[in-house]
C-alpha cells in the first residue's frame, strides 16, 4: 500500500508561514512589551499568553465562533478572499499560529530583556532612535535566541491537533495535517499509516530540537567575552 | 559647563545632589553605593529624577517644575560605560559609524578616520570588541562617545578591573581627551589615587549626598569632617581636647593619646572643646625609642606591622598608624607630630 504524504507536506507549509508570521508579531509584540509603558499592558501580556493555558477544543470554539462565516471577520476574509476562512488550510495556519505566537513573544521577550541594557544605552546616547537601537543592537544581540524560538515554535506549530480539528476540519488532501491524519488512521485501523507518520513527526521534532539548541550556543567570539 | 541639582527617590536610597561641572576632569568619588552611577544615569537621561534641573550649556535637558526631560539620544551626553558598551555584534569601525550615521558619507569617512588616527586604533578598526585587546576597546569606546560631538564626557569607572599598565594608558587617553576637546568630563571612580591623579576638581558623594567639593589636593589635605576622612581612608583619627589656643601666636594645645602635643591655632574652635584630630598615616614620623622625647614626640608601643604597596604601616596603640620605609619590630617607639599637619574635626 502506497502512503499518502500530502498530510506531511501539509503540515511542513501551515507550520512555516504560521512561524513566518508568529516571528513577526511575536517580536513586536515581544518589544512592545519588553520595552514599553501603555496602558493595558499587563492585559495584552496576559491576553497573549492565554492560549498557552486554555484547552486546545475551547480556544477552537472561540476561534469558530469569532471566525465563523456568520462572525463579522469572517464575513470581512469572506469578502476580500472570495473564500470562507474555516474549514480551509488557512485556517489551520490560524490554529497553528495561536501555539507558535505565544511561545514566541515569551521567549522572544525573555531575549530582548536579556540583551545587556549597557548597549541599548550606548546606543540612544549615540543619538540613535528607538526603532534604529532595536534594528542594529537589541535585536542582532538577540538573534540567535529569537531564532531558536522560531524553530520551537516551527516543531510545536506542526503538532496542533484541537484547535486545528475544530476550525480546519478532517478533509483529506485539504486541511487535514499530520496529527489529524495519524488520529484518522488509527481511528481506522491504518497501523503502517500511522507508524510511519508518527516515526516521520518524531524524527523532524528531534532533527528541529537540535538545530535550536546549536543556534542559542553562542558564537565561540561572543563567549570568551 | 554642566549644571545639575538632582534628587531621586530609590527604595530607601536617596540621591540628594547639586553641582557644577567646567570643562576640565570633575571626578566624581565615593563608595560602591554612593549614588555615582545613578548621578550620571540621571544626567544622560537614562533615569529620571523626581525632582531638579539639569543644564548643559544653555540647554535645558531636564526640568522637573517645567515639566521638561530631554530624551537621552538629543542630549549630547557622551557616555562610556564600565564594560565600554562596544556592540559585540559589529566591528570596531561599523562601532564607530554608528556614532555619526545621520552625516553624509563623506563627512562620516573623515569623521570616523580622524578619530581612528586621534586614538591609534589602525590596527583595532576590522575586528570586533571580542577580539580587542583592552586598551583598545578603552579607547575604541572613548573615541566612539567622542564622535557623536557631546557636549560633556561621562565616564562610569572606566578604570576598574584594568591591571596598571592598562590603567596608565587609560589615564594617559583621559589626559589627551582633555588637553583635545574642551569639554566637561565627568569621571566616577572608587580609587583616590584615580581622583587625584586626574581630576581638577573632585566631588566626594556618601550616601547620596555630596559631602565636599574642591580641588583634590585641598580635600585630602583638609577633609571636611570625618566622613569624608574615613570614605579617603589615609588619616589617623583620634580623639583629641584643645587645651589650649594663642590666636596671638597661632598656637594651640592638645591632648591626644594621653600626652599633650602642640598644635595650630585653630579658628572657630573653643578652649575645652572635644574634637577629632585627623592627621595623614604619611605626615606622621615614628622612631624606635632611644633617649629623650622631642617636644612634638609622644611614646607608643608597636602593635603589629603591615606590608603596603609602597613600604609599610607601623601599628600602634588606639589606632595611630604611621607610615614608614621599612619595618621595625622594636616594641617601643616615639611618633612626631608635626603641628603644621595636624587638623581637627568638630566631633
Amino acid at each position: 500500500m502506497s502512503i499518502d504524504w500530502s498530510p506531511l507536506w501539509l503540515s511542513l507549509r501551515v507550520a512555516a508561514i504560521s512561524t513566518l508570521v508568529s516571528v513577526v508579531l511575536g517580536v513586536a509584540l515581544a518589544w512592545l512589551l519588553a520595552h514599553r509603558q501603555f496602558r493595558g499592558r499587563d492585559v495584552l501580556d496576559a491576553g497573549v499568553m492565554l492560549p498557552l493555558v486554555l484547552p486546545p477544543t475551547v480556544l477552537g470554539y472561540y476561534l469558530l465562533v469569532l471566525l465563523g462565516r456568520e462572525s463579522a471577520l469572517g464575513q470581512i476574509y469572506e469578502s476580500v478572499f472570495g473564500q470562507p476562512l474555516v474549514f480551509t488550510w488557512q485556517a489551520a495556519v490560524v490554529a497553528a499560529m495561536f501555539h507558535s505566537l505565544p511561545l514566541l513573544v515569551k521567549w522572544s521577550r525573555s531575549a530582548l530583556e536579556s540583551v545587556d541594557h549597557s548597549y541599548e544605552w550606548a546606543a540612544r546616547s549615540l543619538g540613535a532612535s528607538e526603532l534604529r537601537t532595536f534594528w542594529r543592537v537589541s535585536l542582532p544581540l538577540a538573534r540567535r535566541s529569537i531564532l531558536a524560538a522560531a524553530a520551537l515554535s516551527f516543531a510545536r506549530a506542526l503538532g496542533d491537533f484541537g484547535v486545528t480539528i475544530m476550525i480546519a476540519g478532517n478533509i483529506p488532501g485539504q486541511t487535514q495535517t499530520v496529527s489529524v491524519a495519524i488520529y484518522d488512521a488509527v481511528e481506522s485501523g491504518n497501523g503502517t499509516l500511522a507508524r510511519t507518520l508518527v516515526i516521520v513527526v518524531s524524527l523532524t521534532a528531534i532533527l528541529i530540537l537540535t538545530l535550536a539548541n546549536r543556534i542559542s550556543r553562542p558564537e565561540p567570539a561572543e563567549a570568551s567575552k | 559647563m554642566i549644571q545639575a541639582r538632582l534628587r531621586k527617590q530609590l527604595g530607601s536610597f536617596r540621591l540628594e545632589a547639586e553641582f557644577e561641572a567646567r570643562a576640565g576632569v570633575t571626578v566624581l568619588f565615593g563608595a560602591s553605593g554612593s549614588g555615582k552611577t545613578l548621578t550620571l544615569d540621571c544626567i544622560a537621561g537614562f533615569r529620571q529624577p523626581d525632582e531638579g534641573r539639569i543644564l548643559l550649556d544653555d540647554a535645558i535637558l531636564y526640568d522637573a517644575a517645567a515639566k521638561v526631560n530631554v530624551p537621552p539620544r538629543e542630549r549630547r551626553c557622551g557616555y562610556v560605560f564600565q564594560n565600554y558598551a562596544l556592540f559585540p555584534h559589529m566591528t570596531l569601525r561599523q562601532n564607530l559609524e554608528f556614532a555619526v550615521e545621520p552625516l553624509p558619507r563623506l563627512e562620516r569617512h573623515r569623521r570616523v578616520n580622524e578619530m581612528i588616527d586621534k586614538f591609534k586604533l589602525a590596527d583595532a578598526v576590522a575586528r570586533r570588541p571580542a577580539e580587542l585587546s583592552g586598551g583598545q576597546r578603552q579607547r575604541g569606546s572613548i573615541a566612539r562617545a567622542l564622535l557623536a560631538s557631546p557636549k560633556l564626557l561621562l565616564l562610569d569607572e572606566p578604570a576598574r578591573g584594568l591591571d596598571a599598565p592598562l590603567r596608565a594608558d587609560l589615564y594617559e587617553v583621559l589626559r589627551q581627551v582633555r588637553a583635545e576637546f574642551a569639554l566637561p568630563i565627568i569621571l566616577v571612580t572608587h580609587d583616590l589615587d584615580e581622583g587625584c591623579q586626574l581630576g581638577d576638581e573632585m566631588l566626594i558623594m556618601s550616601h547620596g549626598r555630596l559631602v565636599q567639593t574642591g580641588p583634590p589636593a585641598g580635600i585630602v589635605t583638609q577633609p571636611a569632617s570625618l566622613d569624608v576622612a574615613r570614605l579617603l581612608g589615609q588619616y589617623n583619627l583620634l580623639p583629641a581636647e584643645i587645651l589650649q589656643l594663642d590666636p596671638q601666636r597661632g598656637t594651640s594645645l592638645l591632648r591626644v593619646l594621653d600626652h599633650e602635643i602642640p598644635g595650630r591655632y585653630y579658628p572657630g574652635h573653643f578652649k575645652g572643646d572635644r574634637v577629632w584630630l585627623c592627621v595623614r598615616h604619611s605626615s606622621l614620623s615614628a622612631r624606635p625609642l632611644e633617649g629623650r622625647l622631642g617636644p612634638h614626640e609622644i611614646a607608643v608601643t608597636l602593635q603589629r606591622t603591615s606590608i603596603r604597596a609602597r613600604g609599610v604601616l607601623l601599628e600602634f596603640e588606639q589606632g595611630l598608624a604611621v607610615e614608614a620605609a621599612e619595618a621595625d619590630n622594636r616594641k617601643e617607639w616615639a611618633v612626631a607630630f608635626p603641628p603644621s599637619a595636624l587638623h581637627v574635626l568638630s566631633k
